[in-house]
C-alpha cells in the first residue's frame, strides 16, 4: 500500500525533528530517506511506524488514517539498525514471532517460517541463536522476521549502518532483488548517498526537519533543487556562486581560449580506475577534478605541475535555493 | 609473587569476616550431637518460629519481586517528572537503619498514630503478623529493582519496539521479550530478597512483640535463645537460617536457564 505523510511536524524539547512535512510514498516502491544525522529521517520513519507519535498531521497507510493507530495494528514490517534481534530465542522463534503472538496454526507457521528462511538464505540456521549469527546474517533474520506477518510496508532503519563495507555492499544488491520479488511498499533510512542511489527508485532528501527534495536517483543528480541537495548526492566544487561536479572539470595541458584558467597541482590520488586530482587556481581557489586513469597518464600529472581547467557544466541556484539550511529561530 | 600475595590476602579476609564466624557457630550447633541440635530444633517454639519465617518470607518476596519489576520498568522506560525522586526512595531501604523502619511503623499503627484505629477495628499490625510483613517488605524491597534496572537499560528498547510492530500487544511483549531478557537479574533479586527477608532482626523485632510462639521469628527466636543462655538452641536455629539460605541460592542456580 502506498504511504501519505500531511503537514508531520514532531519537536523533542528545544528541537525540531519535524516540521510540516509532507510526504508520498507510491505503493510498491522502494524509496530512500536521505539526509544527514538530525535531519529528521529516523524520526520520519518511526512517525509511520507508530513508534513515535507526532505533535501534528496525519499518516495514512492506503487511505487508512493510521494517525492514532497503535504500531502494533499498523501491519508495518520494521528492520533497525542494530538488529534488534530477540536474543533469547533461536533464529527460528525469532522469524515465527509475529505469527505466534498472532496465535496462527502450529503448521502453518512453520511453513512460513521455513518459505521465509530460504528467501533470506538462512535455511541450516534455524536452531541458532542470534549471538551465534555474523551481522549480514542477523540483518537478514530481522528482515525475514518483519516479513513473515506480510506487513503493507517495510521500513528499514539504517538497515546496513553498522555492518562492514563488503557485506553492506552484497546486501544492498540483495535487498533490491529481494523488492523486485516481494513487491512490498519499502521505506529505507539512510545517511549514504551512494546508499540511497543504488538501492531505491525514489529518494527524499531532509535537512532540518524538511523536505529538500523529492525525485528519482538521477533527477537529484542532474537537477538539484536547491545547493543542499547539490552538495549532499555527490562531491562538488564550489567556485563563487556556481558549483561544479568533480568529473565536470576538464583538465589540460595547454590553455583554450574560452573559460579555462590557470591551476597548479597539488595532490593526484589514485583510486583505481578513477584519479581524483587535487589543484589550486591561480586566484586561490581550491577544486578537485575527477579523471579516469587513461585520462591522468595522457596529462602525465605530477605534484606541482601547472595545468589548466575548465568546467565543461556548471550549476548556479536562484538566491532563494542558495541558502537552504534556514535559519530558525532559536 | 604480588598476585599470589593479592589472592591470599582476599581470601584471609574473607575467612576471617565471613567463613570463621558462620563456621564456628556450625561447629558449636552440632558439638553435642546431632540429635542435640535436632531437639533444639524441634521444639514448639522453634517450629512456629521457622513456620513464621517462611510464611512473611512467603509473602513479601513475590509481593517484592512484582512490585520491583513493575518499579524498574517505570524507572527505566518510563517518561514521567520525578523518577529521580523515585529512584532515591527506591534506595531508602538500604540507607536507613532497619530499626528506624520499626518505630515509623510503630508511630504509623501504634496508638495517636496516623493509622492507630485500625487495631479498634479488629485490625492489629503492630505486634502481629501483618505489622512484621510490613516490615519485612520495606527493609526487602530496593533488591529486585536495583538488580534489574541496569540489565533493562542494557537491553534497551528496540527489541520491545520490534516486538511492538510484529503485532504484539504490551503484555505480549513484556512475557515474551522484556521478561526473559531480565530473568537472570529477577531471580538474583528474589534470592537477595529472601535473604534478607528471613534474616531480618531490627525492623521486624521493633514491632513484633516478641512474644514466644507468636510473634517471634526464627532471627528473634535465635537472639532469645542465645539471651537465655540456651547457646545450644541458638546456634542450632542459625544453623536452619544459614541452610535455608543456602538452599535458596543453590535451587535458584539450578532453575536457571543456560545462557545463550
Amino acid at each position: 500500500m502506498g504511504i501519505s505523510v500531511v503537514d508531520v511536524s514532531k519537536q523533542f524539547n528545544a528541537f525540531t525533528a519535524l516540521d510540516e512535512v509532507s510526504v508520498a510514498i507510491p505503493e510498491g516502491s522502494l524509496t530512500a530517506l536521505l539526509g544527514p544525522s538530525g535531519s529528521g529521517k529516523s524520526t520520519l520513519l518511526r512517525v509511520i511506524a507508530g513508534l513515535e507519535e507526532p505533535d501534528s498531521g496525519q499518516v495514512l497507510i492506503g487511505d487508512q488514517d493510521v494517525t492514532d493507530t497503535p504500531a502494533r495494528s499498523r501491519g508495518v514490517g520494521m528492520v533497525f539498525q542494530h538488529y534488534a534481534a530477540f536474543k533469547h530465542m533461536t533464529v527460528y522463534d525469532n522469524v515465527a514471532f509475529g505469527l505466534s503472538v498472532r496465535k496462527r496454526p502450529r503448521a502453518e507457521i512453520s511453513k512460513r517460517v521455513h518459505e521465509l528462511l530460504e528467501l533470506v538464505q538462512l535455511e541450516g540456521l534455524a536452531k541458532r541463536y542470534p549471538a551465534q549469527l555474523s551481522g549480514g546474517q542477523r540483518q537478514r533474520m530481522a528482515l525475514a522476521r518483519a516479513l513473515a506477518v506480510e506487513p503493507s510496508v517495510l521500513l528499514l532503519d539504517e538497515p546496513f549502518g553498522a555492518l562492514d563495507a563488503r557485506v553492506r555492499q552484497e546486501l544492498r544488491a540483495w535487498l533490491r532483488r529481494l523488492h523486485d520479488e516481494v513487491h512490498v511498499t519499502t521505506i529505507i533510512v539512510t545517511h549514504d548517498q551512494e546508499e540511497a542511489m543504488e538501492v531505491a527508485g525514489q529518494i527524499v532528501v531532509l535537512n532540518e526537519g524538511r523536505v529538500e527534495q523529492v525525485g528519482s536517483p538521477r533527477e537529484l543528480y542532474e537537477q538539484p533543487a536547491n545547493e543542499f541537495v547539490m552538495s549532499f548526492v555527490g562531491p562538488v566544487n564550489r567556485l563563487g556562486d556556481t558549483f561544479v561536479r568533480p568529473h565536470d572539470v576538464e583538465v589540460l595541458n595547454e590553455p583554450d581560449g574560452d573559460g579555462s584558467s590557470e591551476a597548479m597541482v597539488e595532490r593526484v590520488v589514485h583510486l583505481g580506475f578513477e584519479v581524483r586530482v587535487e589543484l589550486i587556481r591561480e586566484d586561490g581557489q581550491h577544486l578537485t577534478a575527477q579523471l579516469t586513469q587513461e585520462q591522468a597518464e595522457q596529462l602525465e600529472l605530477e605534484h606541482g605541475q601547472i595545468v589548466y581547467v575548465r568546467p565543461s557544466r556548471e550549476t548556479t541556484f536562484s538566491a532563494a535555493a542558495r541558502r537552504p539550511d534556514r535559519q530558525r529561530s532559536a | 609473587m604480588s598476585r599470589y600475595l593479592l589472592r591470599f590476602g582476599v581470601l584471609g579476609y574473607l575467612a576471617l569476616i565471613l567463613l570463621v564466624p558462620v563456621g564456628f557457630v556450625f561447629y558449636r550447633a552440632f558439638e553435642h550431637g546431632f540429635a542435640h541440635a535436632w531437639d533444639a530444633v524441634t521444639t514448639p517454639e522453634a517450629l512456629h518460629a521457622l513456620w513464621l519465617t517462611l510464611l512473611i518470607a512467603a509473602i513479601a518476596v513475590p509481593v517484592n519481586t512484582i512490585v520491583g519489576v513493575i518499579l524498574a520498568l517505570a524507572l527505566v522506560r518510563g517518561r514521567f517528572s520525578g523518577r529521580g525522586l523515585l529512584n532515591a526512595v527506591v534506595d531508602l531501604p538500604l540507607a536507613i537503619s532497619p530499626v528506624i523502619v520499626g518505630l515509623g511503623l510503630v508511630l504509623l499503627y501504634g496508638r495517636g498514630g496516623w493509622l492507630g484505629g485500625l487495631a479498634d477495628h479488629g485490625l492489629h499490625i503492630l505486634f502481629a503478623v501483618p505489622g512484621m510483613v510490613l516490615a519485612t517488605m520495606f527493609v526487602s524491597m530496593p533488591f529486585v529493582v536495583r538488580e534489574v534496572v541496569p540489565v533493562l537499560r542494557e537491553i534497551g528498547i528496540e527489541q520491545e519496539q520490534a516486538a511492538e510492530t510484529l503485532g504484539a500487544a504490551p503484555f505480549q511483549v513484556f512475557r515474551r521479550v522484556t521478561f526473559p531478557a531480565i530473568r537472570g537479574a529477577v531471580a538474583y533479586g528474589v534470592v537477595l530478597t529472601t535473604a534478607r527477608a528471613i534474616g531480618e532482626f531490627g525492623a521486624v523485632s521493633a514491632v513484633a512483640g516478641n512474644v514466644e510462639g507468636k510473634t517471634q521469628t526464627l532471627p528473634l527466636y535465635v537472639k532469645a535463645q542465645f539471651d537465655g543462655f540456651d547457646t545450644a538452641g541458638a546456634y542450632a536455629s542459625s544453623v536452619v537460617l544459614a541452610l535455608i539460605a543456602i538452599a535458596v541460592v543453590v535451587s535458584l542456580r539450578v532453575l536457571q536457564p543456560k545462557e545463550h
